[in-house]
């Protein structure tokens, strides 16, 4: 049985990406008590699949690395992966939080020397890439992998595969009979930094993402884009494995549209923007980009970065909220058909069917966890985020499941939900003397 | 600290390095030539009776240092963490085993290497201290100066008592609120949109006032700021000339914004009564109390309105301002509800051209603006003039494609955010002496008051980012301060609404807090958290030349009154660039230092001329290359058995003695790594990298003066994930020397 040590002035931070981390850091590092959930095998969360970041084009990984240290550094800070959050009992300063720890197969002895990755044979879709490519069934999620620490795939157990893994590792690590735990744990002040999914764009009907070969999502991009990522770096056509160089972008897949979903996801158009210059980055002058939108939403200094892909002749932009998508069969070109809302003056037809090598839909951001279902007493607006509400006691939202975040403003929102926490346990620890 | 050393030597035998290695052969060399004692080695360091055995070893044989050879210094970094002992650690399975080829060819250099990092991690060891941290009393002052009363400074100084620290807000005006406090109402959050709330600022001063915690200076500036976390002191003046000082430990600086001149925007009629900006029409609804909203002309009741979208923001012309300032988008929608709540039959029209209301909220009150009748036109407003009934506005329909004229009763113009950051430091720096521009036709800038008056050799204010704003450089850490201890909130910082800038205030507070309790402990802040070192000066070699003090990115040294350099610890964030700029070495750390390099560096065995094995020293930032070597050597991307790879703290600490020493004692290369500089600087200390582009491109004198070829020493910018470069350039570097040939300074 895990033994965990918490008090009513310990903070839970529910979510390892960058804001739990950040929530959890930034508490630890003022004397606090910190117990870090997550429900991955390792830390990191969406941001550590990014290739690199808006505005600055520095790459997200660089950023995991101090905050990598500053855990590793902190005795303040229990790490638990696999972890998930069933329930939460009690009130502010007194709260009980019901986890379920799923196995991992694999104990503290695991020194990642990747011997049982070498044994074994079975391969699965691999998640971190969005099923890009395949992982082994014994794996590190990534190179950043914390804690370092391999994983076996529930998928193997009872497989003689499973069994060769055991056998490979001389450290004694690899426990195929390890079982799920459900641990109770006590805490003062609850973060809830459990972050986004992408919208499935499969449910955008019109743009045949489930269908059109070469209709991809802005996150698959990305990975595409890391040269340790599925396709060494390059942008290949699932199609044809041919490198794409007529890119379009079809702004808000997903957003702003109340047959999906409400809000606006506010990454999206920057995400674009950046994933314009992936093109410049890889083809120089011969790659091209059109972004399909409604509106830019390149907020404060982020217009700065606006400007500068605006001043790239390789890239256009058509104000037009794209109707469907539809496949040339003969070269796998998906076309975007639409109307082209700026110049259509009265009475002029401004369709067009746009064909392009490949279509990146900017998909949205939706709240990674159903705190409706989850029902442990959150105030939730009708997107699904948290809201700021009294009647939340000593809960608070950091980052994504706030609101739409890009990822400045995430840590932001964390690091003000840290000092949140820390107000509630000390106020418990002021009245326990 | 006990007062003499002694090191313990521990090698780990798993993860095939015993396969791989003479685990043997390494416990001679560290006993031999490390002087290590005890040496063991182990089948399983990492496990819980390998770290025992090391822990046991600690207490009874009373070890001040310890040396681990084994993997990475990212690797089992938890299990290896004896907090009483300094721990270097060799990184044999990372930084040999994994990039080497299992071949019979490759293994005697493959053990060199291995041998040369053990004796490397004894060096560095002997050399190394713990530090001790901060060993006086814990006497920070757990009080946060709070610099403006507008509602960020409001929300910082209430969130940090809370908290339970005391909090002093030093407000200019005569009363709190700020620009927040001149609104009628503020833009809504929550369902269902259209309730708009009151500003709020009533009720906080209240709360202020109520709070025994929280001290509140009207009508006063902060005259002088000096110390450092955990014990500033500012002076606060009052306009009556009265001045206290006080101490504080931390600083948050909500100084705010201006809003935009919009004198300057001629084409809009500026001068016409019923052209008015967003803070003018806040006026107008207030003198309404409720009733008819009427144009400042005439007094006419308005019938018709138009709200002018990005009026001088988003635009390169000159005098205006380039970035769009955020809140604007949703404060002309609140605005035309204003009318369109007192009666949905005035005409309300939001010319625009990106409509920018991100998130949940925004959308949604988008979507209530929409409901109320308000008209969105996608347009470029060009001109304003005075009408037969009112201002006469000329724009583009973008949509429509057609150029209109129409009048309104008023116009407003949601024009920009100006943030009042103080004194521009950098551009102070760069500007000529007094006198110089004397007949230049550069216009002369109106002087700029300085918020904080900061004693600092730097500047008398914090170091702003762009357009003014203060924002920290970095996307990962927009808290990370180049003044620890000091943090800016609100819109000073970046262009956000009231909403975002009280959450940014709680942001602000906590990281003032903590600059406070990691004061207490002498306790570095991010990226080197936990770090318990402080520069150490020897005061008696020092010629005075000010460099450090000069290239100190956090403005922590200061110069006293005989022109030495005066640390001031916290201000500190153990970077080491201070070290790396001393010509006479005499700025070191307890645990990093010009001899726990030096000596690591010359612990390598140099085999001569003759032997053919060349060596290629690889000073690595830890925080970046290194990383990314780890990472290519999990991947099994091998380079050159010749390599000798040291991580820094930051490619500002190399000081070039360390490569005269190198290249004295016979290395064929050197090869910097350290991160992207320039504008989009990458590095955490932000001109590390740069400094040693700089210093570096003076090494080339040296190598002509020992007659060496100037492509022995290269440096080069690395990024976390150049996993497949990194390994390349270090390649590269042993064919350069296979071409030119092996250094002559081989004994």
């Amino acid at each position: 049985m895990t033994e965990v040590v918490a008090t009513n002035q310990t903070i839970v931070v529910v979510g390892g990406g960058i804001s739990g981390m950040t929530a959890a850091l930034e508490a630890a590092e003022c004397g606090k008590q910190v117990i870090l959930l997550e429900k991955n095998p390792a830390l990191g969360g969406r941001v550590s699949q990014m290739y690199k970041y808006f505005p600055k084009m520095c790459h997200p990984t660089c950023g995991m690395e101090i905050n990598l240290r500053r855990i590793k550094a902190n005795s303040n800070i229990r790490v638990m992966t696999m972890a998930e959050v069933t329930n939460v009992s009690g009130d502010t300063g007194d709260y009980t939080l019901n986890v379920t720890v799923q196995p991992r197969y694999v104990n503290e002895n695991c020194t990642a020397c990747g011997a049982c990755r070498d044994a074994v044979e079975t391969e699965f879709d691999n998640e971190f890439n969005y099923g890009l490519n395949k992982r082994k069934g014994a794996y590190l999620t990534s190179n950043m992998a914390y804690p370092q620490r391999y994983v076996i795939d529930p998928r193997m157990i009872g497989t003689a595969d499973a069994d060769k893994a055991k056998a490979a590792c001389k450290y004694d690590a690899v426990d195929l009979d390890m079982q799920a735990e459900d641990l109770e744990i006590k805490a003062g002040s609850i973060v809830w930094a459990t972050g986004w999914r992408p919208f499935d764009a499969a449910k955008i009907q019109p743009y045949g993402y489930d269908r059109i070969a070469n209709v991809i999502t802005s996150v698959e991009l990305e990975r595409m884009m890391d040269p340790m990522g599925p396709t060494g770096g390059k942008i290949l056509r699932p199609s044809d494995g041919k490198e794409a160089k007529d890119i379009a972008f079809i702004q808000c897949a997903g957003s702003r549209d109340r047959n999906y979903l409400k809000h606006c996801s506010r990454i999206c158009c920057m995400a674009s923007l950046k994933q314009t210059t992936y093109l410049r980055e890889k083809y120089g002058d011969d790659g091209k980009a059109t972004v399909y939108y409604i509106d830019i939403r390149a907020i404060d200094r982020f217009e700065d970065f606006y400007q500068k892909v605006q001043a790239d002749d390789n890239v256009s932009f058509i104000k037009s909220k794209v109707a469907s998508v539809t496949e040339d069969k003969a070269t796998g070109n998906p076309v975007l058909n639409g109307n082209n809302l700026e110049q259509s003056g009265m009475g002029k037809d401004m369709r067009y069917a746009n064909p392009h090598e490949l279509v990146v839909l900017a998909v949205g951001m939706e709240p990674s966890v159903d705190f409706n279902a989850l029902n442990v007493g959150l105030s939730v607006n009708e997107e699904g985020f948290i809201e700021r509400d009294p009647g939340n006691g000593g809960m608070f939202a950091a980052g994504c499941a706030a609101d739409a975040l890009d990822v400045n403003r995430a840590v932001q929102s964390a690091t003000a939900s840290s000092l949140r926490a820390i107000q509630v346990v000390n106020q418990v620890a002021g009245a326990e003397g | 600290m006990a007062a003499v050393k002694k090191i313990g030597a521990y090698i780990c035998k798993g993860c095939g390095l015993d396969d791989r290695l003479d685990c043997g052969q390494l416990e001679t060399v560290a006993t031999r030539e490390g002087k290590a004692s005890p040496c063991k080695s182990h089948d399983f360091l990492c496990s819980q009776a390998g770290v025992d055995m090391i822990a046991e070893d600690i207490k009874s044989e009373e070890l001040t240092h310890v040396v681990i050879a084994a993997c990475s210094r990212r690797a089992k970094t938890e299990a290896f963490n004896f907090e009483t002992v300094a721990i270097s650690r060799a990184n044999l399975r990372e930084g040999v085993i994994w990039v080497r080829p299992d071949t019979d060819e490759a293994r005697e250099t493959t053990q060199e290497m291995a041998d040369d990092y053990v004796r490397m991690a004894c060096a560095e060891a002997k050399f190394t201290t713990q530090p001790p941290g901060n060993t006086e009393d814990k006497t920070a002052c757990r009080h946060l100066l709070v610099v403006g009363g507008g509602i960020t400074g409001m929300t910082a100084a209430l969130e940090a008592a809370k908290a339970g620290y005391a909090a002093t807000i030093v407000e200019k005006s005569a009363q709190l609120g700020g620009v927040v406090g001149q609104l009628s109402k503020r833009i809504a959050t929550t369902a269902p949109f259209t309730e708009l709330p009151d500003n709020g600022v009533a009720a906080m001063a209240a709360e202020i006032a109520a709070n025994d915690k929280i001290t509140v200076h009207l009508n006063s500036t902060v005259t002088r700021t000096s110390g450092a976390p955990g014990r500033f002191a500012a002076d606060i003046s009052t306009e009556s000339g009265s001045t206290v000082t006080e101490n504080f430990g931390a600083i948050v600086q909500a100084s705010g914004f201006k809003p935009y001149d919009m004198g300057q925007l001629s084409e809009f009629n500026p001068d016409n009564a019923d052209v008015v900006d967003q803070m003018g029409l806040e006026a107008l609804v207030k003198e309404a109390n409720g009733g008819a909203i009427k144009r400042p002309s005439d007094g006419k009741e308005i019938r018709s309105v138009a709200f002018i979208q990005c009026a001088g923001q988003r635009s390169q012309k000159e005098g205006h301002l380039s970035y769009c300032s955020g809140h604007c988008c949703q404060t002309s929608i609140k605005q035309a509800m204003y009318f369109k709540q007192l009666d949905s039959d005035i005409d309300a029209v939001v010319m625009f051209t990106d409509l920018r209301t991100p998130g949940a909220g925004g959308e949604n009150f988008y979507r209530a603006g929409q409901d109320s009748g308000v008209t969105f036109t996608k347009s470029v407003a060009s001109e304003i003039s005075a009408g037969d009934s009112g201002p006469k506005v000329k724009f583009d329909d973008l949509l429509l494609n057609e150029n209109v004229e129409q009048e309104f009763d008023l116009v407003v113009l949601a024009t920009g955010m100006v943030p009042n950051s103080g004194v521009d430091i950098e551009a102070e720096a760069a500007a000529p002496a007094e006198g110089e521009a004397a007949d230049s036709d550069v216009v002369a800038s109106v002087p700029v008051e300085s918020i904080l008056n900061l004693d600092y050799r730097q500047g008398a204010d914090v170091p702003q980012l762009v357009h003014g704003f203060t924002d920290s450089h970095f996307i990962c850490f927009p808290y990370e301060t180049r003044r620890t201890g000091i943090y800016t909130a609100g819109p000073v910082r970046r262009p956000m609404d009231a909403v975002q800038a009280m959450d940014d205030a709680a942001g602000a507070a906590m990281k003032a807090i903590q600059a406070i309790e990691n004061a207490n402990l002498g306790r570095a802040a991010h990226p080197r958290s936990g770090d318990l070192s402080y520069p150490l000066f020897r005061k008696e070699g020092c010629t005075q030349c000010k460099r450090c003090t000069v290239e100190c990115p956090f403005g922590a040294i200061n110069e006293d009154e005989d022109r030495y350099p005066e640390f001031n610890e916290e201000r500190c964030r153990r970077c080491g660039t201070c070290m790396g700029a001393c010509p006479v070495r005499v700025i070191s750390f307890d645990n990093y230092s010009i001899d726990t390099v030096g000596q690591a560096l010359k612990a390598v065995d140099i085999p001569d001329e003759f032997d053919e094995k060349p060596r290629t020293l690889v000073l690595a930032c830890e925080n970046d290359a290194y990383p990314a070597l780890d990472m290519a050597a999990m991947n099994r991307v091998e380079y050159s058995a010749f390599t000798r790879i040291i991580p820094v703290r930051c490619l500002g600490s190399v000081n070039t003695i360390w490569l005269t020493d190198a290249l004295n004692s016979g290395y064929d290369g050197i090869i910097l790594m350290g991160c992207k500089k320039g504008e989009e600087y990458q590095c955490h200390f932000v001109k590390g990298s740069e400094i040693a582009h700089i210093r570096m491109s003076k090494i080339d004198d040296t190598l002509q003066q020992l007659n060496l070829e100037t492509e022995r020493v290269e440096v080069y910018e690395i990024a976390i994930t150049d996993v497949e470069r990194a390994p390349k350039l270090i390649n590269d570097m042993a064919e350069t020397i296979e071409k030119i040939g092996m250094s002559p300074f081989k004994f």
